[in-house]
């Protein structure tokens, strides 16, 4: 019997046997390569860092140049509004920057307690009644080694504290800042005590360079800076600024700060920028200016020593940190 | 197979792309050196998290192709990991250096160099993330066809177990610079984490010859000459 061969395919038309398992190679590979490429995709969480605030209303009548920093150059909107950390919004530098859309800055109010005769809540308008708008341009240093220069706008603290009549008692000042899952999503993570607490020695609080913040280059206080009413004490690390704050406890003990709580062998109650005393991690002697390559020198009380050296006569600051 | 480590190579320089682009184009935050840091050194370690996969994987898939990669993939965990450690002399220690006699002079070498050793001795987390990269030197220098046959395959397989160590100080590293909030790393540590222990088969569950049976009865064969 004759068989006939079938002629119909030609053989170049037959696929080569390395190409179609070079092909079901291919496809697994891409599949991985896709799986890889979003498993990279949720870890790095967001290809482009988030920009700095949108501008918000100007503010009025402020009396400018009050504090300045002589020759050092003032950090950008930009900058100093999308490089924070507000760990209530997240622990990423831009997280704050995301995160605050649902932040509500109005209204407010401020509850007064502890030591003083004026124990109740303030609105906001009451806290701000009387004062004079003051620019200080502030150095910032954070404890992490960056630093910038900040034109905030704000009052001396010491008027606040003299309008809520502190007892004699009182020897120390705390500072506590809101704390509203329902606005502030960094807070489902317990990585901190919530709310957080800071706090002051009377006589660092009573000090002309230690303000309340509400403003920032003539601006309302974005949120991610610690709208609408923060600390700014420049002679300190970042962490000791309070940010949106909602309450304030006059105490004859000494407090226990958030971070200190945290890892005290890190962070203590004073944390006074002193570049010998490292800590933390990161070493305190110098520091890079955001937007500069290289870094400066990190100098003791952050420059303001002039101001502040002697609130801490005869105290041992290697031990007191 | 060919077109297939190509379609790979450039996947995995993607990252450094996209952060060459992110820094050309402004898109990172205002502290763009930092960024650079962090971002070298978590490339670093998910390369070494893959590399670590393709052992796992391919017992799993039966796809053992995957072995032809790893080479290639445990090299780029190591460029990741020498690009972290390049940002860091740079952008750590040489940016903080004093410069007595201009930035060209064999002071700045000098200093540099100084700076470095001090700070690694210095501060944990720099000590463990330099010994990390260590464990990838020699590996990296072995990973030519010529070396494999130098060392020969058993010497060259114990020798590159040294990857393990590598997983779990990189894993530390990370873990000591965090500030208060340990899920990251904590979760390349559950990664590193499993992909060791999946290496891992307990005597009971590897094969041996079965004991020789004959009909009915069992023969005291290696079984009982054990005891």
């Amino acid at each position: 019997m004759l068989i006939k061969r079938s002629s119909d395919i030609r053989s170049s038309e037959i696929t080569d046997k390395k190409l179609y398992v070079n092909r079901r190679e291919f496809i697994r590979a891409g599949g991985l390569a896709v799986a890889g490429a979003a498993a990279a995709a949720v870890g790095s969480q967001a290809l482009v860092e988030a920009k700095g605030a949108a501008h918000g209303k100007k503010l009025e009548n402020i009396k400018k140049g009050v504090v300045t920093v002589a020759g050092e150059k003032i950090n950008a909107w930009e900058d100093i509004t999308s490089y924070n950390n507000y760990y209530e919004f997240g622990q990423d530098k831009d997280d704050p920057a995301r995160n605050v859309g649902r932040f509500k800055t109005e209204p407010w109010t401020v509850a007064v307690e502890g030591e003083c005769a004026r124990k109740g809540v303030m609105n906001l308008e009451d806290v701000l009644k009387g004062e004079t708008l003051e620019e200080r341009v502030y150095r910032h240093r954070c404890v992490e080694a960056w630093s910038m220069v900040i034109p905030w706008i704000g009052f001396p603290l010491a008027n606040f504290v003299k309008k809520c009549e502190p007892t004699a008692k009182a020897r120390f000042i705390e500072f506590e800042t809101k704390a509203d899952r329902s606005q502030m999503p960094g807070l489902s993570s317990p990585i901190l005590d919530w709310p957080y607490k800071e706090g002051l020695r009377m006589d660092e609080a009573m000090h002309p360079l230690t303000i309340l913040v509400v403003g920032l280059y003539d601006e309302v206080l974005p949120a991610q800076n610690g709208a609408p009413l923060r600390l700014a004490v420049p002679w300190k690390y970042g962490f000791k600024h309070a940010k949106s704050i909602v309450k304030v406890r006059f105490l004859e003990k000494q407090p226990i700060n958030t971070w200190q709580q945290q890892n005290s062998a890190w962070y203590g109650f004073y944390s006074n920028v002193n570049p010998t005393v490292n800590p933390v991690r990161w070493s305190q002697a110098t520091e890079r200016r955001i937007g500069e390559f290289f870094m400066r020198k990190t100098l003791m009380f952050n420059g303001y020593g002039d101001q502040v050296a002697s609130l801490y006569n005869g105290m041992d600051l290697k031990k007191n940190y | 197979m060919r077109s297939l480590k190509v379609v790979a190579f450039t996947a995995a320089l993607g990252p450094l792309a996209w952060l060459v682009w992110a820094a050309w184009t402004g898109n990172l935050s205002a502290n763009p050196l930092s960024d650079i840091t962090n971002e070298t050194g978590v490339w670093t370690l998910r390369f070494l998290c893959i590399t670590l996969a393709v052992t796992p994987l391919r017992r799993l898939t039966g796809w053992h192709a995957l072995i032809r990669f790893r080479r290639m993939v445990g090299l780029f965990a190591f460029f990741y990991g020498t690009l972290h450690l390049m940002t860091y002399v740079v952008v750590d220690r040489f940016a903080g250096l004093d410069f007595p006699d201009g930035i060209v002079a064999w002071s700045t070498a000098k200093n540099l160099a100084a700076s470095v050793v001090d700070d690694i001795g210095k501060r944990p987390f720099i000590t463990i993330g330099f010994i990390a990269w260590s464990t990838m030197l020699p590996l990296a220098l072995t990973s030519t066809a010529g070396m494999i046959r130098r060392l020969g395959g058993k010497r060259w397989n114990r020798l590159h177990r040294l990857v393990y160590a590598t997983g779990v100080l990189g894993v530390i590293h990370y873990w000591w610079l965090v500030k208060a909030d340990v899920s990251r790393p904590l979760a390349y540590g559950v990664v590193v984490g499993v992909l060791l222990a999946a290496r891992y088969r307990p005597p009971f569950l590897v094969r041996r010859p079965s004991p020789v049976r004959v009909v009915g009865t069992e023969v005291a064969g290696r079984e009982g000459g054990r005891r």
